[in-house]
């Protein structure tokens, strides 16, 4: 079967979710298995009309649910196929099982998910909460805050994933709505530089490889369970980063686009910054360059890897702040935000005293607004200034009703 | 299984395990007492510790006919030849699906508690069963 390329322009018009699916057609997928879900439907949808009108050569399944979705996923990358697919919020949860049967097995499958709120109640906008669900699924996790960014870490997620020293899933985050369907420039690579960089897929202890027969998702208990466990969390704190960095490095080179662990923005001798992920980092920057012209010297940190965690990153990232506030777009339901816990963790061991708060914000696709950040930065200086917090812990911003603060 | 004092970075990433020492090819035309089933394949084990039935076979009344070989789900039918030579106890679940299909009279095969000896069992084998005119 033979398919055809397609011509791009140097600059296109795309959102979220058709960048997503043009990085799947131009990395010529061997199976895409879905069940597509708001707000990620376009992806998958896209993907199939490339198939349809031929310029993929490969399988799409249709099956009955979130859950077949990635096992057929997990049977077509164990049978040694590049494989790839796409959902968001319920439709994640549903495949919460098999996704660390994914990892787990070891079978480099690249997940678009197009962040969106967990219900009760329904909803179909954007939050984290379906991100942070899996953070610990042993699956890489990159966060794209714009649909350039969407385009551009689908490339380099299949190439880090499907590394002989890695050979873990991976995640692409981006905001439902604010991202996957708001149009924006991107300028892709051609087909070829695009397949290119990605490479060739190379099986690896595949079934197909029919003169070594191998069982897959193998049961093993007390004697086995904790080594093979073992392995994998290895392999992500110690082998992954430096793959990633490598795909960077050589993105970069190709394109011109720096891509970093830890994203930094006006850090350098910044006093406060706050800690973003998705769409919400380049709302605080802009917000931050304006604070700037009043004389608060304002930072963001930008999560571009949310899984592995980038400590070390972070630990370099956060010298000489003052006062930092963690930005959490999804309810910890009982407790600080997975942020703030993971910059505490950060914090408590080194030498400098900053001052650390949380925000929960954005729940079901509540808008972030730049006063909502003015305020929020206004805030960090009063800690830095006081060497400790003038604020309760924990706040919830843009929340109607009596103000809602913690510890 | 595997030797337990292997450590985490010892083995093969991923729930993965490799059923044969080194390539096959030809595999499938060697009888599996000749192939090269590595420690883990289950064809090393015995995989049969909770049958609480097994079926017990009397060649005296065998057809060689191949029936429960060929039905056996598990491949717990050891035949050679055309010629049926026992039950693989290690494999066998005791399902009774070779007693149901065969077809001599007497059975050749017959479902008897785990614990029957099967010396005693084909002493005691049923007779011929008369069929009504």
């Amino acid at each position: 079967m033979a398919f055809e390329k397609m011509e791009l322009n140097e600059v296109e018009v795309w959102d979220g979710n058709f960048a997503a699916a043009q990085a799947m057609r131009q990395v010529q997928i061997d199976v895409v298995s879905a069940y597509p879900i708001t707000p990620s439907t376009p992806i998958v949808e896209g993907y199939a009309k490339f198939l349809a009108d031929g310029y993929i050569e490969g399988e799409f399944m249709m099956v009955e649910s979130e859950h077949a979705a990635m096992s057929g996923c997990i049977g077509a990358a164990a049978a040694g196929g590049r494989v790839a697919t796409a959902t968001s919020s319920q439709g994640l949860a549903l495949m919460a099982e098999t996704l660390y049967q994914a990892s787990g097995m070891r079978l480099p499958i690249v997940l678009n998910i197009v962040n969106r709120a967990l219900a009760a109640p329904l909803n179909v906008n954007g939050d984290h909460s379906d991100m942070y669900m899996v953070r610990d699924s042993g699956w890489i996790q990159f966060d794209a805050y714009n649909p350039q960014e969407v385009y551009d870490l689908n490339l380099i997620a299949f190439k880090v994933a499907e590394d002989h020293d890695v050979r873990l899933p991976a995640v692409v985050n981006q905001d439902g709505f604010m991202t996957s369907h708001t149009a924006s420039n991107v300028r892709p690579l051609s087909d070829d530089e695009a397949y290119n960089f990605v490479g060739e897929f190379k099986p690896m202890n595949d079934m197909l490889d029919l003169d070594n027969p191998v069982t897959h998702g193998v049961q093993t208990e007390e004697d086995w369970h904790f080594e093979h466990k073992a392995r994998q969390h290895n392999d992500l704190m110690t082998k992954v980063f430096p793959k990633i960095q490598e795909a960077f490095d050589a993105f970069e080179k190709l394109t011109g686009r720096r891509y970093n662990m830890v994203e930094k923005y006006l850090l350098d001798d910044a006093e406060v910054a706050v800690v973003a992920m998705g769409t919400s980092v380049e709302t605080a920057v802009e917000v931050a360059r304006e604070l700037r012209e009043e004389g608060i010297k304002a930072g963001v940190i930008g999560i571009r890897v949310f899984r592995p965690w980038p400590f070390e990153y972070i630990a370099e990232a956060i010298k000489g702040l003052k006062a930092i506030g963690t930005l959490d777009r999804s309810s910890p339901n009982g407790a600080l935000g997975a942020l703030y816990n993971e910059f505490a963790g950060v914090l408590v061991n080194s030498d400098q005293k900053t001052v650390l708060t949380n925000y929960v914000y954005g729940l079901g696709g509540r808008d972030l607004t730049k006063a909502h950040l003015r305020e929020i930065f206004k805030e960090l200086k009063a800690n830095a200034d006081a060497g400790k917090p003038t604020t309760e812990l924990q706040q919830l911003i843009g929340v109607r009703g009596p103000k809602l603060a913690y510890l | 299984m595997a030797d337990n004092t292997m450590g985490w970075d010892e083995f093969e990433i991923g729930a993965m395990l490799r059923s044969f020492d080194g390539p096959i090819s030809d595999v499938a035309l060697k009888p599996q007492e000749e192939r090269n089933y590595s420690q883990n394949n289950s064809f090393t084990a015995s995989v049969a510790d909770w049958r609480i039935e097994k079926p017990i076979y009397n060649k005296d009344y065998c057809i060689d006919c191949q029936f429960c070989w060929i039905y056996c789900p598990d491949i717990s039918i050891i035949s050679r030849d055309k010629k049926m030579i026992g039950v693989d106890y290690d494999h066998c679940k005791g399902c009774g699906i070779c007693v149901e299909v065969c077809p001599t009279n007497p059975k050749s095969l017959l479902m008897y508690p785990e614990q029957e000896d099967e010396e005693a069992a084909i002493a005691a084998w049923p007779e011929k069963e008369e069929k009504e005119k």
